[in-house]
């Protein structure tokens, strides 16, 4: 597990023999007592999801700066700072839901396991099948029941599953949601309350076996019980993919992350300003104002 | 000590006591408010009133009726057989053909400018489709007579030809001219700013983040819209076909240009013969007297109550959709 | 690293994909092309019914080549979607270029100097001109507007600032007020007015018969654009003790000036090219008459509609030019409307 820093240019050139060579100084013992977990070929799920340089614009406005991030297979990260930092925008180009947004621009590179996503001639369905997204706002589609919204992923991929039962029930299990609605699978998922609507999608997510699940801010619509549920589930989830998560609560990003990513902006454009061990982000941060922000003395 | 939880208090009565100028003002817009209604009233009473005659003489057999024929007596009087049956038939026949072609290209631009057309030519097309709804249907049957006839005809050929097997494509005999499929392909081009207006503007509602869930699984840009968009648009899009269709029902000029207006069942869509009520309307109003003026207002009548119902229910429609989607 | 970093778009369509979209166009153009002139297929429906299929096909298969099956129903809809669009152009461009063209040949000076009352439709195109229907049209035009345009504003008021009881309930009569056919408009004044009231066939029946059609758009456009007025506004006239009356009058209608103004030009965008409801309620006349309260009276759409039914080639040409001419009256009072309210304004 490496995390680059931002500024690091040095990093080799990409390309298919691209995987985690680059270890940067700081944070080698990190590294160093994570990476048997990156063998090639013990974890065939393994995703090194990888930002590098990566730009963010809005028509002419710079939203994002030079931003370069790695995320380990089976890691959780949190991506902290104030609103307008930045951090939202840096999770939706890690599967190209930047450019929904007329307008948008960006530079840099996201690798997925060494492949840029943004290449010429990639299929972004394809990317999107692999790194899922959870939104901030639960949204499971109101014209399908419980069971259609697990399965609308295979549906609307077109993927083939041998049992989708089973399947079914596993994404479920894994959402933590099974034990509450494997009665009624086939009740509208408009009729869950907040909390299993967003484990519904998070579901939702789990069927198309993404390896990377984005999460944008994914409680903070919901009630802390609910809060705590799906914090257990990204628990879970975290022995079989990689998680990124974008949160306003640093408490939350202390309890779920192994690592934490601090954004900030000055006024211009958002930046990272720091990386690192979640306890060391929020134990000794070696920034100022990363210091201050866990502190809580602004944001 | 008693530990009943205290009756929350009544609720006060707010009364707001209006100036005069302010009674006076609300009074006058609510008047100008009803006067609407009124207007829609007095188009049925005064129909109705002039028509009723008419059902007094024919009966409600004047619906179902195929002749309209005023015979003169040796007497000098005149004994009428009036009915509107053909007409009816035809101008439902017409307004099917027009919402089978209309209805289906409506949508294709409709998801065309909501979802692929880039921003500039997306202004183009809309500017486009609203001048279509500007164009004077009198326009439409100056073109559709000279221009769109001659085509339609040779396709209603081809079709005759390859499909006269079927039964709505068969003909008596091989004339195609005036058919009641060329006012259907006219009136097809005529609805299309409407259901495409409405169909957009519903489109342009289906909420965000569903449609980025959709994205965030990996659906197709097609995925995304059999899935979310068109399960979220779906009575939308009915309700503006029956905008469409209530337009369709009430269209005269031009569909009287381009039909050749035969009081005989006729349900071949390919042959050379139809109705419209609306063009009945037009076609015997200068040449009418007594009776047949009379049974001409009757028909207006049932036209008035026809549309009506149709965008009453579609506007229904319409607004359900809308509403549900917030 | 210093901010050199050039903003990119990836996901837009790069020259590879240009060209190969470039080139599957053009191998439909060129099978379609092929099947028209070596196979029974002929002719401008046969090119394009096989333009379309052909199109469809080869996108189809290069869609599945890159993206796999996924992909078949996703470039078929877009075919169908794409095609589907530019049918309905077709149509709009076909209706102007062939009113322009045949319009063209019939324009001539004296087309504004003087009326049929010494020419017949049969004449010669250069004799008489549509002056009379062109008054009738400014008549028939004003008077309408005179009626429709305070009671759909007043209407559009009693929805927005009122919000009686019954608001719901007139929005509803105001829409199926909209839906009702210009004939039955027509019948309804010939009924109403012209068989009970002094007021016989003339521009001024023909205008209430106008202005019923044109009272819904007026109220729909009216209502849109004072709802725009933001309750601040009007928040801010009542915080200061002014009455209702008051507010509305100096703050809301002032605020919604121009939009309100774009609803009139669309209302008399709506009713300049009606032609059904005058049959009952204008005469139509060949010469010029300047009382609109009396008399036979002529109108642009009319002076068409009379132009076609005769159908000789003479009678035809006056008509594409009445139209042509018409069609220029509505596109500018359609232009004004949308540099005037633009967009969100004129909807």
């Amino acid at each position: 597990m490496t995390q680059i820093n931002q500024g690091d240019d040095n990093s080799t050139n990409e390309g298919e023999s691209m995987t985690t060579e680059t270890v940067p100084s700081s944070l080698a013992g990190v590294a160093a007592s994570r990476s048997s977990s990156r063998k090639p070929g013990t974890l065939p799920m393994g995703a090194g999801l990888e930002a590098r340089g990566v730009h963010a614009w809005f028509n002419k406005h710079l939203a994002l700066r030079d931003v370069s991030l790695d995320f380990g297979f089976g890691t959780v990260t949190a991506l902290i700072g104030p609103s307008g930092c930045g951090k939202s925008t840096f999770i939706r180009t890690m599967n190209r839901m930047h450019e929904f947004i007329p307008g948008a621009a960006m530079a840099g590179e996201v690798l997925l396991d060494g492949k840029d996503i943004y290449a010429a001639g990639t299929d972004v369905t394809k990317i999107r099948l692999q790194i899922g997204m959870v939104f901030q706002k639960p949204n499971p589609f109101p014209s399908m029941t419980i069971g259609e919204n697990v399965l609308s992923g295979i549906k609307l991929a077109q993927l083939k599953v041998d049992n989708k039962d089973d399947l079914l029930e596993e994404c479920l299990v894994r959402a933590g949601l099974w034990s509450e609605v494997k009665d009624r699978l086939s009740a509208h998922g408009g009729s869950l309350s907040g909390g299993q609507q967003q484990r519904l999608c998070i579901a939702r997510s789990l069927a198309v076996k993404p390896r990377v699940l984005l999460m944008d801010e994914p409680c903070s619509a919901l009630d802390p019980g609910s809060t705590l549920r799906i914090e257990d589930t990204i628990g879970e989830l975290a022995k079989t993919m990689t998680i990124i998560i974008v949160t306003h609560n640093m408490q939350q990003a202390a309890r779920v992350s192994d690592y934490t990513a601090f954004f900030l902006s000055d006024g211009g454009p958002g930046q990272m300003v720091e990386v690192g061990p979640t306890s060391e982000i929020f134990s000794r941060p070696r920034d100022k104002r990363t210091e201050n922000y866990v502190s809580g003395r602004f944001g | 000590m008693s530990t009943t939880i205290a009756a929350p208090p009544d609720k006060r009565v707010l009364i707001t006591k209006p100036r005069t100028s302010d009674r006076i003002f609300r009074g006058v817009v609510t008047a100008f408010g009803i006067s609407a209604l009124l207007i829609l009233t007095l188009i049925g009473v005064f129909l109705s009133v002039r028509g009723i005659q008419t059902f007094h003489s024919q009966g409600w057999h004047f619906l179902t009726n195929f002749k309209w024929e005023v015979v003169q007596n040796d007497d000098g009087t005149a004994t009428s057989n009036l009915g509107i049956g053909a007409m009816l038939l035809g101008t439902i026949l017409i307004s099917i053909v027009a919402l089978l072609i209309g209805v289906p290209l409506s949508i294709a631009m409709a998801l065309f400018l909501t979802f692929y057309a880039p921003a500039k030519l997306k202004t183009f097309l809309v500017s486009v489709v609203d001048l279509m709804a500007a164009f004077p249907s009198v326009l439409f049957g100056l073109w559709g007579f000279f221009v769109l006839m001659p085509m339609v005809t040779y396709w209603a050929k081809l079709i005759y030809k390859y499909f006269n097997w079927i039964p709505v494509f068969s003909a008596p005999e091989p004339f195609f001219e005036r058919s009641p499929f060329t006012a259907g392909v006219v009136l097809a081009i005529m609805i299309i700013p409407i259901v495409t207006s409405v169909s957009r503007e519903v489109f342009a509602q289906t909420p965000l983040d569903r449609i980025q869930a959709a994205y965030a699984l990996g659906a197709t840009k097609w995925g995304v819209i059999k899935s979310v968009v068109f399960p979220f648009g779906s009575s939308g899009v009915v309700g503006g076909a029956m905008l469409g269709l209530g337009r369709a029902f009430g269209e005269t000029v031009a569909v009287f240009t381009v039909l050749n207006i035969v009081f005989r069942g006729n349900w071949h869509v390919l042959y050379g013969a139809g109705g419209n009520v609306a063009s009945l309307i037009i076609l015997k109003w200068g040449e009418s007297t007594g009776d047949e003026t009379t049974a001409l207002l009757a028909a207006g009548f049932v036209l008035f109550i026809l549309t009506l119902v149709v965008n009453l229910s579609a506007n229904f429609i319409v607004r359900r959709s809308v509403k549900s989607g917030k | 690293m210093t901010m050199t970093v050039k903003p990119r778009k990836p996901w837009a369509p790069n020259r590879k994909d240009r060209v190969r979209s470039l080139s599957v166009l053009a191998v439909a153009v060129f099978g379609a092309w092929a099947v028209v002139s070596f196979t029974g297929l002929s002719g401008k429906i046969g090119f394009i019914f096989s333009f379309v299929l052909i199109y469809t096909l080869v996108q189809a298969i290069v869609g599945v080549r890159l993206r796999g099956s996924k992909a078949l129903g996703d470039t078929v809809a877009q075919s169908i979607i794409y095609l589907g669009s530019a049918l309905v152009f077709m149509p709009v461009a076909s209706i102007l270029y062939m009113t322009v063209t045949k319009g063209i040949k019939g324009l001539h000076f004296s087309l504004f100097t003087a009326s049929m009352s010494n020419a017949s439709f049969l004449d010669p195109v250069g004799n008489g001109g549509l002056l009379h229907a062109l008054v009738g049209t400014l008549y028939l035009v004003l008077i309408a507007m005179v009626v429709s345009v305070p009671m759909g504003i007043l209407t559009a008021l009693y929805l927005t600032e009122i919000k009686g009881k019954g608001a719901g309930f007139i929005q509803f009569v105001v829409q199926a007020m909209s839906g009702v056919p210009s004939v039955v408009a027509g019948l309804f004044i010939f009924t109403s007015v012209i068989l009970v009231s002094p007021l016989k066939t003339s521009a001024a029946a023909g205008a209430l018969a106008l202005a019923v059609l044109m009272i819904p758009t007026v109220t729909r456009t009216s209502q849109e654009v004072l709802l725009l007025v933001p309750t601040d506004l009007r928040e801010a006239g009542l915080a200061m003790g002014a009455t209702q009356w008051r507010t509305v009058a100096m703050i809301v209608v002032p605020a919604a000036r121009n939009g309100l103004i774009t609803a009139t030009i669309l209302g008399v965008a709506r009713i300049a090219g009606e032609t059904a409801p005058l049959i009952f309620t204008i005469g139509g006349a060949d010469k010029l008459n300047m009382n609109p309260f009396k008399d036979y009276q002529s109108a642009l759409p009319f002076y068409v509609w009379k132009g076609l039914t005769l159908g000789t080639p003479e009678s035809l040409q006056r008509a594409w030019t009445g139209i042509l001419i018409l069609l220029i009256l509505v596109l500018s009072l359609f232009v004004a409307a949308r540099s005037l309210g633009g967009r969100r304004m004129a909807k």
